[in-house]
């Protein structure tokens, strides 16, 4: 449940940031502000509080479909996606828009030169070099979010944290349980830093800048 | 949209049920924070010393150590000192204190990283022309390196200031009275104005957070001025 959730969470968090990050870099004033906005207000808010907004609170803001939608399912891991995805993608947002600005600009100003569109300039120029540039800080975000998905037990996922905690309360062996589970994260972020190193060191060799 | 909940409650927002009661709303998660990044400062920076320190029974345990707590979810960690400090100590940690010893064990392991990033960032010349002129290793640290490498270091302590600020909400789940849970206790009293208390504390954090950010960007600026550079 714990890969589950993050799993969904990273890969729309990604989705959102670029977009986030597409908009700062548009020079149109209205996008630039609504980016800015979106990731001040939402790294420097808790992730609890947005996960208990958008588990108590989302009935006011979104659409009364949207609604049904979510409560048709299962409702508790949606309202913890999407608590999840705006939470990372403002940071991913920000890592996104600096490998964008690693990317010297002649990069940008030679595509649009060569008639490119300015989304075209992005998606077939700029955004394939820069992701290259930011996978590190990328991974870290993932490793991030992969812990922050523990938070969602407050609202009553059955992640691994709350499944150590219902141990806890069953059986009174917190210890055993909270053993197993920290393991289980360290074993986690272990595996990926070291998937990490080895990226980094046989595949951003070939980074020209 | 009932803001008049909001308004009613914000007292115990910011304060809790002070001076009648204890202390718990805003100025209680301010207090965790403050109280936090003390503690995690002096742990921190132990743990990034022993880190670069050449002995290897020395920088073995800081790196298990950083590593371990680095891995863990900061909810796993509060959960660890909370329910086993009792079998530990024999009897119960106060919710507040345990809290406390959870961040401050959680961020020192950021803040070794910090510190040892900020002594690795300084010219080896630094350190070898302190050496060159005689002071042992412990004074070349604590008069050469430490006094720059730590005035470097200083936006990326407020940042982790900023993130500590916001995990103090993570108390709420053991009961600790901060601001998350003054907020969840007037919702679960009112239950028809979530989306209003919850904006409501969010715009609260936000402002600490904000402020705090802004100060590092500004201080981060005037601080390159007067860096030690390499060639």
């Amino acid at each position: 449940m714990t890969l589950e959730i993050s799993a969904v969470s990273i890969f729309f968090s990604i989705l959102v940031g670029t977009i986030i990050a597409v908009f700062r870099m548009s020079k149109v004033k209205p996008l630039e502000w609504i980016s800015l906005a979106y990731t001040e207000f939402f790294r420097n808010t808790p992730l609890l509080v947005q996960i208990f907004f958008w588990y108590f609170g989302s009935e006011a803001v979104l659409p009364k479909a949207v609604n049904e939608w979510l409560y048709a399912r299962d409702f508790e891991f949606l309202a913890g996606v999407i608590s999840l995805t705006v939470y990372s993608s403002a940071f991913i947002a920000e890592e996104i828009r600096s490998g964008i600005f690693s990317i010297p600009k002649t990069q940008l100003e030679a595509s649009r030169a060569a008639g490119l569109s300015f989304m075209q300039a992005m998606g077939y120029v700029i955004l394939p070099q820069a992701f290259r540039i930011i996978v590190p800080p990328l991974i870290s975000q993932c490793l991030n979010v992969i812990k922050n998905s523990s938070l969602v037990m407050t609202i009553g996922v059955a992640e691994l944290t709350y499944m150590a905690r219902q141990i806890e309360s069953y059986t009174f062996h917190g210890f055993e349980a909270f053993t197993v589970s920290t393991l289980l994260y360290i074993a986690i972020s272990l595996l990926v830093s070291i998937s990490m190193n080895v990226y980094e060191k046989h595949f951003l060799r070939t980074v020209r800048y | 949209m009932h803001w008049d909940i909001v308004w009613n409650n914000f007292d115990y927002f910011l304060i809790g049920a002070y001076p009648e009661g204890p202390l718990g709303g805003m100025a209680m998660s301010i207090l965790l924070a403050l109280g936090g990044i003390f503690g995690a400062f002096w742990l921190g920076l132990l743990f990034g010393l022993m880190r670069l320190s050449k002995q290897k029974w020395i920088k073995w345990p800081a790196v298990v150590y950083i590593e371990i707590i680095r891995g863990t979810p900061l909810l796993m960690v509060i959960f660890w000192f909370y329910f086993l400090a009792p079998i530990v100590l024999g009897y119960t940690l106060p919710e507040t204190s345990s809290a406390l010893v959870a961040f401050i064990v959680f961020t020192s392991a950021y803040i070794a990283e910090i510190v040892r990033a900020g002594v690795i960032a300084l010219p080896k010349g630094q350190t070898e022309a302190a050496r060159g002129t005689g002071l042992s290793h412990y004074q070349t640290m604590v008069h050469v390196i430490l006094p720059q490498s730590l005035r470097n270091m200083i936006p990326s302590f407020v940042n982790q200031f900023v993130s500590l600020t916001k995990d103090t909400s993570l108390a709420y789940i053991i009961g600790v009275n901060e601001l998350m849970r003054t907020a969840t206790q007037v919702n679960n009293r009112t239950l028809i104005a979530p989306t209003e208390i919850f904006i409501t504390i969010a715009v609260l954090y936000f402002i600490i957070c904000y402020v705090l950010t802004a100060t590092s960007r500004r201080l981060e600026k005037q601080l390159s001025k007067y860096q030690a550079r390499g060639n």
